[in-house]
């Protein structure tokens, strides 16, 4: 597959290439390079992309996968609206 | 990592890099230290604004001084940093908060800035969705000329320009001790080596007065915990920074389209880092309050970020007379990102030319020793 063309995060259209030149630029940890690339901040959270872009990680940086953390997890696990979070319970009087 | 340095910056966030870029530019060699990756701090959590708008005459002016450098950074580092000038519209929601706001007012525009005390019409013109009923605002502050930036990209820039003169930037590296002799610096032990160097910026963020303990100065900073939450991207809706000191509200919308937000819960000092239900339930039902249309929009996450609190939540800033060479450039208290530029010059003038700033002793950590302590007013978050 064309690497330019392989899609890797879906929500923020970023394809294989993109991940792989930021690795170049020394974008080599798993969190800098979602606050490079926004990788993982769509509404999937991440689940397309995350464990794709550590693999391409493994490749380019030769580290075991076991080396390369996920980034921290950052709920709700589901996008939720805030007038259902809002309707659930009552404005905190401060 | 260098082996020696002329100067050792221990953080890797925004200040860090933007010391790091501002004083290897002056032809000093520069090693900057992070133990984790760059703006895995404070820096990475931030809310993004900009604002020129204090209570505090030293704040405001090197937040006036820093948009004036934000303004063309985009053009100096060749990076797109994503400044945008949108305004801060700040609420007011009683007499008491109108007295305040007009006080500072009064001395902003005598520094020369652009702001001005709104009604509620105008309000509802610079940020349709607000419900000025629902805020219960009776007015609102609003300078133009505040705005937001993208703290990630603006500190990978710093970092990538830095590069280009003598920096080396080594990440997931620990400082372990920092080694004096007769109240000078000599050098600076890591997990990876050591540097021989003279000068140290203590720009760690929380994690600063860990640093100082090092050199056993004493600072009284401690991490103050907050949330923020990001939404769904949506199109265009308004371009200011919504703000309420009464509340501790605060949101707007980035570049992307995302609104991003917080609101304090009690006070809670410490590194926990978990984000909270009890966030979520208020910060959904003041955010609604304040733009009832908000209440389709889809929450993506949240998340934990620190303020690295001071007594007066004004910045430590400057020297220290016990230790030559050991430079204080934390305890923003919240607003490390949009103060960085001009700190960083002011810092970076005194260690290449010896200059120092008037700002030195304004914010010397010898002013808590005093009786007589200045608050900064406009906390927010």
């Amino acid at each position: 597959m064309k690497k330019k063309k392989a899609i890797v995060c879906r929500c923020e259209d970023i394809t294989e290439e993109d991940v792989i030149d930021a690795i170049k630029q020394g974008y080599t940890d798993i969190e800098e390079l979602r606050k490079k690339l926004r990788i993982g901040m769509g509404p999937c959270q991440g689940r397309v992309c995350i464990q794709i872009v550590r693999k391409i990680l493994k490749n380019y940086t030769k580290k075991d996968i076991s080396k390369i953390p996920l980034p921290k997890s950052r709920p709700p696990i589901i996008p939720v609206t805030l007038g259902t979070l809002s309707s659930d319970k009552d404005e905190k009087k401060s | 990592m260098k082996r020696k340095a002329d100067v050792v910056i221990i953080g890797g966030g925004i200040n860090g890099c933007c010391l790091a870029y501002n004083l290897s530019k002056k032809g000093l060699s520069v090693q900057v230290i992070e133990k984790r990756y760059l703006t895995s701090g404070a820096t990475g959590s931030c809310g993004a604004g900009i604002r020129q708008q204090w209570s505090t005459e030293e704040n405001t002016l090197l937040a006036i001084n820093s948009v004036k450098i934000f303004e063309k950074l985009s053009k100096e580092l060749k990076e797109d940093i994503e400044f945008r000038q949108g305004g801060y519209l700040i609420a007011i929601h009683d007499k008491a908060e109108m007295n305040q706001a007009i006080k500072n007012v009064k001395m902003q525009k005598k520094l020369g800035l652009k702001v001005d005390i709104i009604d509620n019409d105008k309000i509802q013109n610079i940020v349709p969705i607000l419900d000025v009923n629902g805020m219960n605002a009776i007015a609102a502050s609003y300078c133009p000329t505040d705005g937001h930036a993208n703290p990630f990209k603006t500190t990978f820039a710093y970092a990538k320009a830095s590069l280009k003169y003598d920096t080396n930037i080594a990440t997931h590296t620990k400082v372990i001790d920092i080694k004096t002799d007769k109240r000078e610096i000599k050098e600076v032990i890591t997990d990876k080596g050591s540097i021989k160097t003279n000068f140290v910026i203590n720009a760690a963020g929380v994690w600063s007065k860990e640093i100082a303990d090092m050199v056993k100065i004493n600072i009284p900073n401690q991490a103050l915990r907050k949330e923020i939450l990001a939404t769904e991207r949506l199109k265009p809706i308004f371009k200011s920074m919504v703000i309420s000191f009464k509340d501790g509200i605060y949101f707007s919308q980035q570049k992307e389209g995302q609104i991003v937000g917080g609101i304090p819960l009690e006070k809670e000092f410490g590194l926990k880092t978990l984000p909270t239900i009890d966030f979520l339930y208020h910060m959904s039902s003041t955010l609604t309050r304040y733009a009832p249309s908000l209440s389709h929009v889809k929450v993506l996450r949240h998340w934990t970020g620190f303020y690295d609190m001071t007594p007066d939540a004004r910045p430590i800033i400057g020297d220290t007379k016990d230790l030559i060479g050991f430079i204080h450039c934390h305890g923003f208290s919240g607003h490390g990102f949009m103060l960085s530029p001009m700190v960083s010059k002011i810092i970076t003038d005194y260690i290449s030319n010896g200059k120092k700033d008037k700002i030195f002793e304004d914010l010397s950590l010898d002013r808590f020793k005093g009786k007589k302590i200045t608050y900064e007013k406009s906390v927010v978050g």
